[in-house]
């Protein structure tokens, strides 16, 4: 850019929300015509085209996160209403969920200490610091209800934002084809199993597989949450007395 | 109006949440608590207005959008990734793994222990 007129307004547009919000959902377009495009291959999971794109797009234009989340932002925001939106799909599941309460009570618990658990004790096999493994260690659940965890329990809540959104997209690009391998083919079990284990991400996922795998596991995502909260804090202090 | 009507209330049962959790010093995140409300709403009303049902299935169609921003902030993190990337990749990859395969087959071994004539998607009468 030597044209001091584009550059001028480049600075002017960095800064200000609109562009930051119009390439979010630019980019997120084409990266789901992509994937339709693909035939719906986990592979070419829509998140991972346009962080991707979005990140490439930011380097080359010498721009900062910061600006870009002046307008990314708005959009990063909706997650708090699509959190309390989960109730909708979970009510209308009701009554499955009724005769499958304790399965998923049993399945839950086990797999959020299981997620938390193991992300701590193989970063610290493999030579992380404290602060890496406390990043890791509430990666499974929702992004806000991470960082709140992330933060208490000594780990960086940004870092853990991001972990999250890694930790989610690989659940959604392996999930259905870890399924296969060890032939689990009930709706209600992979549901669950992606929920607890890729959060929203994998849900997104799981809804295009099925609506009532999307609906176990956006319960899932949304019970694992409340489990993390509570258990992750004492399972951190529990490892670390014992180790 | 539908779709407006139905964001609001969304919206409405965050903020008590949120309102809520600090009120209490619940360690649960507002959101969370607010989708629980709403579906103990939902159970005591015995349906789901139009309204809510068309501004929650617009958020969920693509939740994944939701979580671009948070996805992009990887950018400011290079370093601190770059550093420790072997316990990071490892630990995040196996781990979801673990978590995944542990709990479907858990799900599944309970349900055929716990649960009297598991019903599969076929049966509609349930």
């Amino acid at each position: 850019m030597t044209d001091p007129g584009l550059k001028d307004i480049w600075v002017y547009l960095a800064a200000s929300p609109l562009l930051g919000l119009t390439i979010t959902l630019v980019a997120y377009g084409l990266a789901y015509r992509l994937y339709l495009k693909s035939h719906s291959n986990p592979l070419v999971n829509p998140v991972v085209t346009s962080v991707a794109m979005l990140i490439g797009l930011l380097l080359l234009t010498g721009t900062s996160y910061d600006d870009y989340f002046e307008g990314g932002q708005f959009v990063h925001f909706l997650l708090g209403p699509a959190t309390v939106a989960l109730a909708v799909p979970l009510y209308q599941q009701f009554s499955r969920l009724r005769q499958l309460w304790l399965p998923v009570t049993i399945s839950l618990l086990s797999g959020v200490v299981i997620a938390a658990g193991s992300s701590i004790w193989l970063a610290r096999f493999f030579g992380g610091s404290t602060e890496i493994q406390m990043s890791l260690a509430p990666k499974s659940a929702t992004a806000p209800v991470a960082m709140g965890i992330s933060e208490k329990i000594g780990g960086l809540p940004s870092l853990t934002a991001v972990l999250v959104v890694v930790t989610g997209i690989t659940g959604a690009v392996l999930g259905t084809k870890l399924f296969e391998l060890i032939r689990v083919r009930d709706d209600t079990a992979k549901g669950i199993a992606m929920g607890v284990a890729a959060h929203g991400i994998g849900t997104a996922r799981a809804f295009q597989v099925s609506s009532q795998m999307g609906a176990f596991s956006g319960l899932a995502m949304a019970l694992s949450a409340f489990a993390t909260a509570v258990l992750v804090p004492w399972l951190v202090d529990w490892m670390q007395a014992l180790f | 109006m539908q779709f407006l009507n139905g964001i609001t209330l969304l919206l409405i049962y965050q903020l008590v949440g949120e309102v809520t959790v600090r009120l209490l010093g619940i360690p649960i995140p507002g959101p969370v608590l607010g989708m629980v409300m709403l579906f103990i709403t939902l159970m005591i009303r015995g349906a789901a207005p139009d309204s809510v049902e068309q501004a929650s299935g617009a958020l969920l169609s693509h939740l994944s959008l939701l979580f671009v921003p948070a996805g992009v902030g990887m950018m400011a993190h290079f370093h601190r990734i770059a550093e420790e990337w072997v316990p990071i990749t490892l630990s995040l990859l196996l781990s979801t793994v673990i978590t995944m395969v542990a709990t479907a087959l858990i799900m599944q071994a309970t349900t055929r222990w716990l649960v009297k004539q598991p019903m599969t998607e076929e049966q509609s009468n349930d």
